[in-house]
């Protein structure tokens, strides 16, 4: 089947046929990015504007990269250094970018939802690489993508989304892909950090779980999800003190092992290792962070592949 | 739309042979050949060309499986992106004679998107072009080293090439469109 989408905001309305046409075609662009020259020339001739409103390394670094290996032109557009810093408004730049004639938006943004007014008022795709609190699905596509290449069938595993679930984008997008393609998904952090709506998403089926103490949480676990804690959350509200977390909360080599033999242990990075993760785990064995950052590449050339390879129809179907 | 055979399974069979060793003749002899098949159908003929050459040569020839879809130069004229299946050439071509199969060589177009890919593999010392039916029209200046058959078509035909691995038997047929050819 084709993706009929124009954008990709979030994976909230995605089939599970639309998330397995992007990871399949991302087998691929994974075999590109393997070759002596990782560049093909299928988009040449086409802008990408990677408009990034808030700090980023490997998500803008892996959209260019994505980009140069199609063979398509990038430009960056970050809110200092731009007309941002003179005030200028959001619709402002998005209308100044498109007049300049760029053919795909790739936007981060600390507001949930700006990647939706973006999409709103362009006219070509917008793809949303982290709005606030709200979505990452380039991301989640990487998780859902490393996790298939290494146990096969997403449908019955087990994933555990262990930390700050309430602000982090990266577990709401995930929550989404990992439920449409079959996966069980345990939710586990301090309560006061794992809002509890999200254990009753429209169309998950009762596949999500919430279980505050991480040993339980564990078991049986095929993937173990760690987020980052952010320290700016450390302000007595969200979260007493960094130790207490670690204590209740870090995923230790105790913890793995009560996980299937062989479990995967995923982190969205950047990692505060001692806190949310110790040392040994995250460059472990069952560690597949390096993986996590190698594969958005190729997910991040198959979804532009799939939102701008198409156009208006011609006519003959060919050779 | 009429259909009418214009080639069964023996006479596919007969073709191939006659390519095989056609390819090892002009080569002189089968130690530096590689073959290539062209996604779809182009893949299970290059397989079985490589298994007849072993039949006569000391060793099989490598093949290996191209995708050309990301060098097309019809990509935006197309409503959907057409899907990409992956690439699959486990060994190096450089100074190789490499052998291209296709199924139906018509405009080109296809062929010249796999020159292209093939010279990020690297440099060949020769591509040759193998196909089952050569039907005309061209629209670039690329001919076959080796065919199967010659058929001529108009451009209002479609010829459908079917295989025993995808298809459940070998055929060749050509179908008279009820559309009039149109311009893209």
């Amino acid at each position: 089947m084709p993706l009929t989408r124009r954008n990709l905001l979030d994976l909230d309305d995605f089939q599970r046929d639309e998330i397995s046409l992007i990871l399949d075609t991302s087998v691929s662009m994974t075999e590109i990015l393997s070759r002596q020259i990782p560049r093909v020339p299928t988009l040449r001739g086409t802008t990408i504007a990677n408009l990034f409103y808030e700090a980023s390394t490997r998500t803008r670094v892996s959209f260019e990269l994505a980009a140069r290996a199609l063979g398509a032109d990038v430009v960056n557009v970050t809110a200092s250094g731009s007309s941002v810093e003179k005030g200028e408004s959001l619709v402002d730049t998005l209308r100044t970018v498109q007049a300049l004639g760029v053919d795909v938006v790739v936007m981060r943004h600390h507001d949930a939802g700006a990647p939706y007014l973006a999409a709103s008022i362009l006219d070509c795709p917008v793809i949303n690489a982290g709005d606030g609190w709200h979505a990452h699905p380039s991301q989640a596509l990487l998780d859902l993508y490393t996790v298939r290449s290494h146990l096969g069938d997403l449908a019955g595993l087990k994933l555990v989304i262990v930390g700050d679930i309430m602000h982090s984008r990266v577990a709401r997008s995930n929550i989404w892909g990992f439920a449409r393609m079959g996966a069980r998904i345990t939710l586990c952090g301090p309560p006061q950090l794992v809002p509890r709506e999200l254990t009753q998403l429209p169309g998950t089926d009762g596949v999500i779980q919430m279980e505050p103490d991480f040993d339980l949480a564990v078991e049986d676990a095929d993937v173990v999800m760690v987020l980052r804690i952010q320290q700016e959350r450390m302000d007595g509200v969200h979260l007493p003190d960094l130790r207490e977390y670690a204590t209740l909360y870090a995923l230790t080599e105790d913890r793995l092992a009560r996980a299937r033999p062989g479990a995967l242990v995923m982190h969205p990075g950047p990692m505060n290792q001692g806190v949310e993760i110790s040392a040994a785990i995250a460059y472990g064995p069952n560690s597949v962070v390096e993986e996590q950052v190698t594969n958005g590449v190729a997910i991040r050339m198959a979804s532009v592949y799939l939102l701008v390879g198409g156009g208006e129809e011609a006519g003959a179907n060919g050779d | 739309m009429t259909t009418r055979q214009i080639m069964n399974a023996d006479d596919m069979r007969r073709a191939l042979t006659r390519i095989a060793h056609e390819i090892v003749e002009q080569n002189a002899g089968s130690a530096d050949l590689v073959l290539i098949g062209m996604r779809t159908r182009g893949v299970p003929l290059a397989h079985r060309v490589a298994g007849i050459i072993s039949g006569f040569e000391s060793s099989t020839p490598p093949t290996g499986e191209l995708d050309v879809t990301m060098y097309r130069d019809d990509l935006g004229m197309k409503i959907q992106p057409p899907a990409v299946a992956p690439t699959d050439i486990p060994f190096p071509i450089e100074g190789k004679d490499v052998v291209l199969f296709d199924d139906v060589l018509y405009t080109g177009r296809t062929v010249r998107a796999a020159l292209d890919a093939l010279t990020d593999f690297g440099r060949p010392r020769s591509i040759q072009l193998g196909v089952m039916i050569d039907r005309g029209h061209r629209e670039l200046p690329i001919r076959a080293d080796y065919v199967g058959k010659n058929v001529p078509t108009s451009r209002n035909e479609d010829v459908k090439l079917l295989v025993e691995e995808l298809d459940g038997q070998d055929s060749v047929s050509v179908a008279t469109l009820d559309r009039p050819f149109r311009e893209g």
